[in-house]
């Protein structure tokens, strides 16, 4: 009975019977037979073959495999590029070009494919791109083959070398040249080519060289190997530095944006808001909702959500300090409990009105993707962004406290609640209008941190103690303490992740803090005068 | 013939069933209760929820085929709000208070160890859905999710007949991972791999700042031998996990990620066309095309009222689960949990792959382990599965402590950790 049932499922999981093609051509009706069938090893062999016909769409039938606009319309047995409008997909026969109209997404097979088969495929292009007019193509077809050495590189690139006009192209195809030249037979051509390769910082040079410093038969070139790879660690270690710093600076910007609001509300008001971490979820999701309403420009919508942010956290933030907070001012305990209250009455909110998921937030085009230094540095364009966003908002809030009419009511009403009354400054709107900017400033994180992590109802309980830390190690009420503070713990941080692993660096940076609080509990930059007695 | 001792109860039971069925209102007050344990609040929700609501449906839909030996079966749902103590003070109000027959529940690992004690004492079963750890074989649970043997060492399998030769195993800093690194950095030391070629790592919940990490790995892979990474990272820190590979431009044909805790469920909250190529190992995908697959998603499609909701393994195991208890219920002709727990041993239910799963004596089951590459519309392409199903081990074959023992709760053994070496039960019941 058991064999019986493990040979069914044997049968049921072999499979389904391969669609048809007619394409008229019979050769090309057995490719295209294979790459609708499900085994993949046969699948590989049908790309290349499809290469090797020499037919003049090739290329782009490749491509269109590979970006899945090339599929199979089931009933006509005919080949298509589908274009997606909509639910419905809009079919052209991929051979004659003719208009086959709308089809249903299930009238349409897609070829499938695997990680191999689209690795050989990138292969099958760059070779293609070897000759495109674009030199950005024509570079990024020869760092493909730099990333994936092989044997018959050399001959490939050789004969282009003269007739190349771009000067990065040219640079790289040296490289590959004289990548082919490490393994050459004469030994004074490998000496020249180790002598060439050693400015490259190429991760296949490094293995190269790796390989002649270990086994080459000649101990003069296996010397000048080690010489040569010797230099280039180096260069590799002090760029590994550059990048862990920074590493440091963008975990340190998130720290400040989570932090700096709290700057003010803690910092500056003393008030112990326990909420400050729902304020910044309120920012990610205002971003999430500008992107439900602007679906199709995802940048525009998240330049749009800075602002929306910060009304939308600020006004929260007013209405928590109108309708609570100003009932508890000097009462520290009964802050802290009520705000938390807040705090999960937000949660909750979200989880209830939105939804008890993650929700997703996109990132725009110009966010993704890295900046290649070199082939060992590249720094991520969202990173950059954040830092630079980061600082921004800090230069924006210095402005606002040192140059402002407003700021100047905070800071006196902070410094001597009294005499500022005497002096006709009306304190409680300016209480609300503080805590409502340190709201709306924790809303702007929120818009960036959407672009990091999960935007979720749990979003903010993962920054609240990372900002009161930043915020107490500062110094309570600087702005430059809660800055310096920042970028100093999350540098800590992240030169300390590669030797103590993630979990015990951040243990260890919350021991540090603590024994520092000891040490000096009024924080990096102790606030001075009459007060820091209050 | 094995079957008919079974089947003549069930011949017995039907008119029974019948006459029941035929009788009064006030037969309505006698149902069977199931118990369903699972979080409906705290940070385990987001998984359990869906759970809760697969059970609900498996019941609902038992009731209308008219429900289970002529009695109407009667979901008790609590909510153990992510908890672990809570897990077992709600597991003891279900068997004391509510007399439930059978607890489906639990998600974490430390929440079922939480839950052991006391439905060992209250002699209650409860089928616990997700993948583990291994390691441990209870009289009175039920793992329907996969032990290692059937998803972290068939997915190590699958890379290494690809040419991969240095490995990453990252997860997050808890036992399930922890275990099953450990179980996998043996296999692969036994397979031949230098510890040199073996890096490990591990990272908090919710972790958000992958960049050095993803950036050791870009490092490790850049070798010229090829790498792979295989992900027990739990969660929602996957997120900006593969957001940061994305970003830092590491696609799945250069470092493919194997991951044992990605699936539909997590992967409707984010754009999946980055990820495309990157790879899960489940014993069940949404994709898979079989026509029970096709009905069950239809009926849960139904009874949640969204199109748009995805299945995913936890669920499938659920429904095996489900199925095999009717079916042990059945077969012993009553509810009474001690008999159930009895006949349970060999039972088997259809499997939403096109498979048949069976209850082994050591508590686990027989599943298919399918390997799926991530599409851009959120869903896996299925590009491997085992030629046959796979049977659970619970005391995995890799671990010096482990390797010895094997767990059968058929008499005259009946023992979930018995040393094959010294001949011994450890006694201990887990």
């Amino acid at each position: 009975m058991k064999f019986l049932s493990v040979l069914l499922l044997c049968l049921s999981l072999l499979p389904a019977h391969a669609a048809r093609v007619e394409t008229g051509d019979e050769r090309l009706d057995g490719i295209f037979e294979a790459l609708m069938g499900s085994d993949f090893a046969a699948k590989e062999d049908a790309i290349s073959a499809l290469a090797a016909t020499g037919h003049a769409q090739r290329f782009e039938w490749i491509e269109g495999i590979l970006d899945g606009r090339l599929r199979l319309l089931k009933k006509q047995k005919r080949l298509v590029w589908a274009e997606q409008q909509g639910s419905r997909y809009v079919a052209t026969d991929a051979l004659s070009g003719e208009m086959l109209g709308e089809f249903k997404k299930r009238k349409l097979k897609k070829i499938a494919i695997n990680n191999a088969m689209r690795r050989g495929i990138r292969g099958i292009l760059a070779t293609r791109d070897l000759d495109s007019e674009d030199p950005a193509a024509r570079l990024s077809s020869i760092q493909a083959m730099l990333a994936n050495p092989s044997p018959g590189q050399a001959q490939l690139v050789e004969p282009r070398l003269a007739s190349e006009a771009d000067p990065e192209v040219r640079s790289a195809m040296q490289l590959v040249l004289a990548l082919g030249k490490l393994g050459a037979q004469a030994r004074k051509e490998r000496l020249q080519a180790v002598i060439d390769v050693s400015a490259s910082l190429e991760p296949a040079v490094r293995q190269q060289l790796q390989k002649m410093t270990d086994s080459d038969p000649d101990a003069g070139v296996r010397a000048a190997a080690a010489r040569s790879l010797e230099k280039i660690e180096e260069r590799v270690r002090l760029f590994g530095h550059l990048e862990t710093l920074f590493f440091g600076l963008s975990l340190g910007s998130v720290l400040v944006l989570a932090a700096i609001g709290l700057a003010i509300t803690f910092g500056v008001m003393g008030v112990i808001n326990m909420a400050h971490g729902e304020l910044i979820m309120l920012g990610a999701y205002t971003t999430y909702l500008m992107q439900l309403l602007l679906p199709e420009h995802t940048g525009l919508s998240l330049l749009l959500s800075i602002p929306a942010a910060f009304i939308v956290s600020g006004l929260v933030g007013i209405a928590i300090e109108r309708g609570v907070i100003r009932f508890l001012y000097g009462r520290p305990l009964e802050t802290l409990l009520a705000t938390f209250g807040i705090s999960l009455i937000l949660q909750q909110l979200v989880r209830t009105l939105i939804s008890p998921q993650n929700v997703p937030v996109s990132n725009p085009e110009f966010m993704s993707g890295f900046w290649q230094v070199n082939s060992v540095l590249s720094l991520t364009y969202n990173r950059l962004y954040i830092i630079l966003f980061c600082l921004l908002v800090f230069a924006g809030l210095f402005l606002i406290l040192k140059r402002t009419r407003l700021g100047l009511q905070v800071r006196a009403v902070s410094q001597n609640r009294s005499m500022a009354r005497a002096m006709g400054v009306h304190s409680a709107r300016v209480d609300a209008l503080t805590f409502g900017l340190g709201s709306g400033i924790a809303g702007v994180a929120g818009v960036a941190l959407s672009q990091l992590t999960n935007v979720g109802p749990n979003l903010g309980q993962a920054y609240i103690v990372d900002s009161f830390m930043v915020v107490v190690f500062g110094g309570v009420g600087n702005l430059w303490g809660t800055l310096i503070g920042g970028i100093g713990l999350g540098v800590a941080n992240k030169f300390m992740e590669p030797w103590a692993g993630a979990v015990m660096a951040k243990i260890l940076i919350l021991v540090l803090v603590i024994l520092f609080i000891q040490k000096r509990p009024r924080g990096l930059f102790p606030q001075k005068g009459r007060a820091a007695e209050g | 013939m094995k079957a008919s001792t079974p089947m003549r109860r069930l011949a017995l039971a039907v008119p029974t069933a019948a006459a029941l069925a035929m009788s009064t209102v006030a037969q309505a007050a006698d149902t069977i209760k199931v118990g369903i344990l699972h979080s409906l609040s705290g940070t385990m929700a987001i998984s359990e929820t869906t759970l809760k609501d697969t059970m609900l449906m498996l019941i609902e839909e038992q009731n209308k085929k008219g429900g289970l030996l002529g009695k109407k079966l009667e979901p008790v749902v609590v909510d153990p709000a992510s908890n672990w103590p809570l897990f077992a003070e709600k597991t003891r109000e279900l068997i004391s208070q509510d007399g439930v027959s059978a607890i489906f529940g639990c998600w974490t690992s430390v929440s079922r160890k939480s839950v052991l004690p006391v439905v060992e004492e209250l002699k209650v079963p409860l089928f616990y859905p997700v993948q583990y750890e291994g390691e441990e074989s209870s009289k009175y649970v039920f793992y329907t999710g996969a032990a290692p043997n059937q998803q972290a060492i068939p997915a190590v399998d699958y890379l290494m007949a690809r040419g991969v030769k240095r490995w990453v195993l990252a997860g997050t800093d808890y036992v399930y991972p922890r275990t099953t690194n450990k179980i996998l950095e043996a296999y692969l030391k036994a397979k031949g791999v230098a510890a040199g070629d073996i890096m490990i790592n591990y990272t908090p919940f919710g972790h958000s700042d992958w960049q050095s990490i993803v950036s050791d790995i870009k490092k490790f892979g850049n070798t010229g031998r090829k790498a792979a990474v295989v992900s027990t990272i739990n969660g929602d820190a996957n997120v900006p996990f593969y957001k940061e590979l994305g970003n830092q431009g590491i696609s799945a044909e250069d470092i493919p990620v194997v991951a044992f805790s990605v699936g539909e469920e997590e992967l409707s909250g984010i754009d999946t066309k980055p990820l495309v190529g990157h790879l899960a190992a489940w014993n069940y995908f949404m994709s898979v095309d079989v026509e029970t697959n096709d009905a069950f998603i239809e009926s849960w499609h139904g009874f949640i009222g969204d199109e748009e909701r995805v299945s995913n393994d936890p669920m499938e195991a659920h429904y095996i689960g489900f199925n095999m208890w009717v079916k042990a219920v059945e077969a012993a002709g009553t509810a009474d949990p001690e008999a159930v727990v009895d006949s349970m041993i060999g039972v088997t239910a259809p499997n939403l792959s096109g498979g048949v799963s069976a209850m082994m004596p050591n508590h686990h089951i027989t599943k298919p382990v399918l390997i799926g590459e991530i599409q851009d519309d959120g869903q896996f392409q299925i590009v491997y599965s085992t030629p046959g199903l796979v049977p659970g081990d619970a005391w995995s074959d890799f671990l010096p402590g482990s390797k010895d023992l094997i767990a059968d709760w058929r008499a005259p053994l009946s023992c979930g950790n018995y040393n094959v070496k010294t001949a011994k039960c450890s006694g201990q019941n887990y």
